[in-house]
C-alpha cells in the first residue's frame, strides 16, 4: 500500500502538487491529466526520486523521506523514452544493471536475466548491442530491466507515447499481465480502460478518483 | 559525485567522440579544414568545469588507447599516441580541465571575450604545449621547427576558440551547470 | 569488448598479460627516444618484424603501414632531409615506424577490455578524484552504449537544421546538441538512481 499524507510540492515559486491526501492499494491505478497538472511529479513521488517538500510518502511503511534507498527496491519506475533507460552497451548487460546493483550474487544474476530474457522473446537479442534493438523492443526491455529486481510496484511515466500503435497494444498487454501493481500515467486513455482505478489531476490536485469508465469519460468530455 | 555527474562526465566523452564524426568544415582564408572534436573539447570544459571534463577526456583517451576509432577521421589504438600528431589529442585531456577551471573562475562575469581568451589560453595554449615537443620528439624536429610545422592551423584554431565561446555563453543563458567557486565569492549584496 | 583493433590468434604474444605489453611499449618507447643510433634502430626494426611473426600477424594486419608510411613516414622524410639532411631523416623516419609498428602489435595482441582493466589499475591514484576503479567500468561502458546514439543525434540536429541551410553553421548543430545531451543526462540520472544504483556506495 501507498500512501501519500498532506502532500506538497512546489519547483521555485510554482506549486506543483497541493494537499494531496491518498491511499493506493489497488492493483491497477491510471493517472491522467494535462501538460503541467502535476502528475509525473506524483509519479517521481512513489519511489522517491522526489521528496515531497511538505508531508509524507509512505510505501508499505517506508518513508519515501528517510528510506529512499529501501523504498526504489519495492518501487520500479518506467520512463516514456527507452533511450534515457537503458544505459549499458548490450542487452544482457543492461537486464543485470539493477542486480549488480542490489549486489545479488552472479548465480542469481544470471538465472534472473535469462528469464527476463524469456519474457518477452529477447533471449536471441542476449548480446545485441542495445541501440540497435526497435522501439518497442527497447521499451520492452527497459521494462524487462526493472521487473528483473522484482519491485512489488511499478510506476509508469508516460510508457506507450513513443510507441507505434502495435507496440503500444503489445506494452499494454505486458502491462495487463504484471502480477505486480502497476500504476501508470498516460495520455492513452485505452490502456487504462481496463484498469481499477483512475486518478485525474489538475493544477496539483486529484479532482476526480473513480473507476476507470466514470473517471476517464468526464476527463475526456472535460478535454473537448 | 553524483549520478547526475557521472553521467555528465560518460555524454560528454560520448559527445566527443561522436563529434569526431562531423566532417571538417572548410572556411574561407583557413588554410586547413577545422574538425569539430576539438570544439567538443573546449565544450566539454566550459559546461561541466575541470573536473568532469578532464575525465570525460580521459575516459576517451581510454577507448582510443584500447584501439576504437574515435579520433576524427576513424583513427584508435596505442598507434596514434607515438606518433607526430599523438600530443594534440593527448594535450585534450589537460585542456578540457584548464579551461573548465578557468570557466569556474569566471563564471559570474563570463562574456564571449573572456570565454574565447579562455579558449585560447586553456585550448590552444595548452594544446600546443603538449603537441609541439611531442611532435618535436616523435619526428626528430627541433623545436622551433616544430612550432613553425604548426602554424598553419593557428587560424582554424582561433576560430574554433570563438565559435566555443559563443556557445558556452548562449549555453550559459540556456542551461547553467556551473557555479562560481566559493572562495572566490565576495559576501552577496542584497538585490 | 570486441571492439577494437585485436585480432585473435594463438602465440605467446597474445597470451602475455595487456598491463606488461603496455608497459614494455612504454619502456621500449623511452629507450628508442634516448637510443637512436643506426644500429640500435634497425636491429629493433628487425625485432619487431619479428615479433609480429611470433605473434602470427600477417600481411592483412599490416595493411596499414602502406598507409603509414605514404602520408607520414614518406612526408617527414622529405621534410627532414630538406631541412636537417638525409642522415637524419632516416633516423627519424626509422623510429617512428618502429615506434608506430610496436604500438600497434599491442593493440592487435591485446583484447580492448584487457586493455582497459590494465589502465584502470593504473588509474587507481584518481580515487581521490571520487572516481574509483570499478566506478571507472561503468563509465566506460556508459560512454560505449551513447557513442552510437550521439551519433545519431549529430545526424539527426544536422537534418533539422538542412531544413534551414545551416547543417554547416556549426552553432547552430552545437548548441541543440549540447541542450540535448544536457536533459538527456538528467533524465539517464533519474533512470539510474531509479534502478538502485548509489552513486556514495563502492562497488
Amino acid at each position: 500500500m501507498i500512501q501519500l499524507h498532506a502532500v506538497h510540492h512546489h519547483f521555485g515559486d510554482r506549486p506543483v502538487l497541493q494537499g494531496l491526501e491518498l491511499t493506493l492499494s489497488e492493483r491497477r491505478i491510471g493517472v491522467v491529466g494535462g501538460n503541467g497538472s502535476g502528475k509525473s511529479t506524483f509519479a517521481r513521488l512513489l519511489n522517491g526520486l522526489l521528496v515531497p517538500e511538505r508531508g509524507r510518502v509512505l510505501v508499505d511503511g517506508l518513508d519515501t523521506r528517510t528510506d529512499a534507498r529501501a523504498v526504489r527496491r519495492q518501487v520500479g519506475f518506467v520512463f516514456q523514452n527507452p533511450d534515457h533507460q537503458i544505459v549499458l552497451p548490450t542487452v544482457e548487460e543492461d537486464l543485470a544493471f539493477g542486480l549488480k546493483n542490489l549486489k545479488l550474487p552472479p548465480a542469481e544474476v544470471s538465472e534472473r536475466v535469462t528469464t527476463a530474457l524469456r519474457r518477452y522473446d529477447l533471449e536471441p537479442l542476449r548480446h545485441h548491442p542495445a541501440h540497435l534493438l526497435s522501439g518497442g523492443q527497447k521499451q520492452l526491455l527497459a521494462l524487462s530491466g526493472v521487473l528483473v529486481m522484482a519491485p512489488r510496484y511499478i510506476v509508469f511515466d508516460e510508457p506507450t507515447t513513443l510507441l507505434d500503435l502495435r507496440n503500444r497494444r503489445r506494452f499494454a498487454q505486458a502491462i495487463h499481465d504484471l502480477p505486480q501493481t502497476a500504476i501508470v500515467v498516460s495520455h492513452d486513455l485505452e490502456l487504462l480502460r481496463d484498469f481499477e482505478r483512475v486518478l485525474v489531476f489538475d493544477e496539483g490536485r486529484v479532482v476526480l478518483d473513480d473507476v476507470p469508465a466514470t473517471a476517464l469519460d468526464t476527463y475526456e468530455r472535460s478535454m473537448a | 559525485m553524483k549520478t547526475r555527474d557521472l553521467v555528465h562526465v560518460a555524454l560528454f566523452a560520448a559527445l566527443v567522440a561522436a563529434l569526431g564524426l562531423l566532417p571538417p568544415l572548410a572556411l574561407p582564408v583557413i588554410p586547413v579544414p577545422i574538425t569539430a572534436q576539438t570544439l567538443g573539447v573546449m565544450l566539454a570544459g566550459s559546461t561541466l568545469g575541470a573536473r568532469k571534463a578532464g575525465l570525460a577526456l580521459l575516459l576517451f583517451h581510454l577507448l582510443v588507447a584500447a584501439g576504437l576509432p574515435l579520433l576524427a577521421g576513424g583513427h584508435g589504438g596505442l598507434a596514434v599516441y607515438p606518433g607526430p600528431t599523438g600530443g594534440f589529442f593527448v594535450g585534450w585531456v589537460p585542456a578540457a580541465f584548464v579551461i573548465g577551471a578557468l570557466t569556474e573562475r569566471a563564471w559570474r562575469r563570463l562574456s564571449v571575450p573572456l570565454a574565447f581568451a579562455i579558449n585560447v589560453l586553456g585550448g590552444i595554449g595548452v594544446i600546443y604545449a603538449v603537441g609541439i615537443p611531442w611532435l618535436a620528439v616523435s619526428a626528430g624536429l627541433p623545436l622551433t621547427q616544430a612550432a613553425w610545422g604548426t602554424l598553419l592551423f593557428v587560424p582554424g584554431d582561433c576560430v574554433k576558440a570563438a565559435l566555443a565561446a559563443s556557445a558556452a555563453v548562449t549555453l550559459k543563458r540556456a542551461w547553467p551547470l556551473l557555479q562560481a567557486p566559493r572562495a572566490a565569492e565576495p559576501p552577496s549584496s542584497p538585490p | 569488448m570486441s571492439l577494437g583493433l585485436y585480432v585473435h590468434r594463438t602465440s605467446a604474444l597474445h597470451a602475455a598479460p595487456a598491463g606488461a605489453k603496455m608497459l614494455g611499449l612504454l619502456g621500449a618507447t623511452t629507450a628508442l627516444l634516448l637510443f637512436s643510433s643506426p644500429p640500435v634502430l634497425v636491429t629493433a626494426l628487425a625485432a619487431t618484424l619479428g615479433l609480429y611473426a611470433l605473434a602470427r600477424l600477417g600481411p592483412r594486419e599490416l595493411a596499414f603501414v602502406p598507409h603509414l608510411c605514404a602520408w607520414v613516414l614518406l612526408p617527414l622524410f622529405v621534410l627532414q632531409g630538406v631541412l636537417s639532411g638525409w642522415d637524419t631523416a632516416t633516423r627519424a623516419v626509422l623510429r617512428l615506424a618502429v615506434l608506430v609498428l610496436l604500438a600497434m602489435l599491442v593493440s592487435l595482441t591485446t583484447r580492448a577490455s584487457d586493455q582497459i582493466e590494465a589502465l584502470q589499475r593504473a588509474l587507481r591514484p584518481l580515487a581521490r578524484f571520487g572516481v574509483s576503479p570499478a566506478r571507472l567500468g561503468l563509465l566506460l561502458s556508459l560512454t560505449l552504449r551513447f557513442i552510437p546514439l550521439l551519433a545519431t543525434w549529430v545526424h539527426e540536429v544536422r537534418e533539422a537544421q538542412r531544413v534551414r541551410g545551416l547543417e554547416h553553421h556549426p552553432i547552430a548543430v552545437l548548441i541543440p546538441l549540447l541542450v540535448k545531451t544536457l536533459r538527456t543526462a538528467d533524465a539517464l540520472a533519474e533512470a539510474i538512481d531509479a534502478r538502485c544504483f548509489d552513486a556514495e556506495d563502492p562497488p
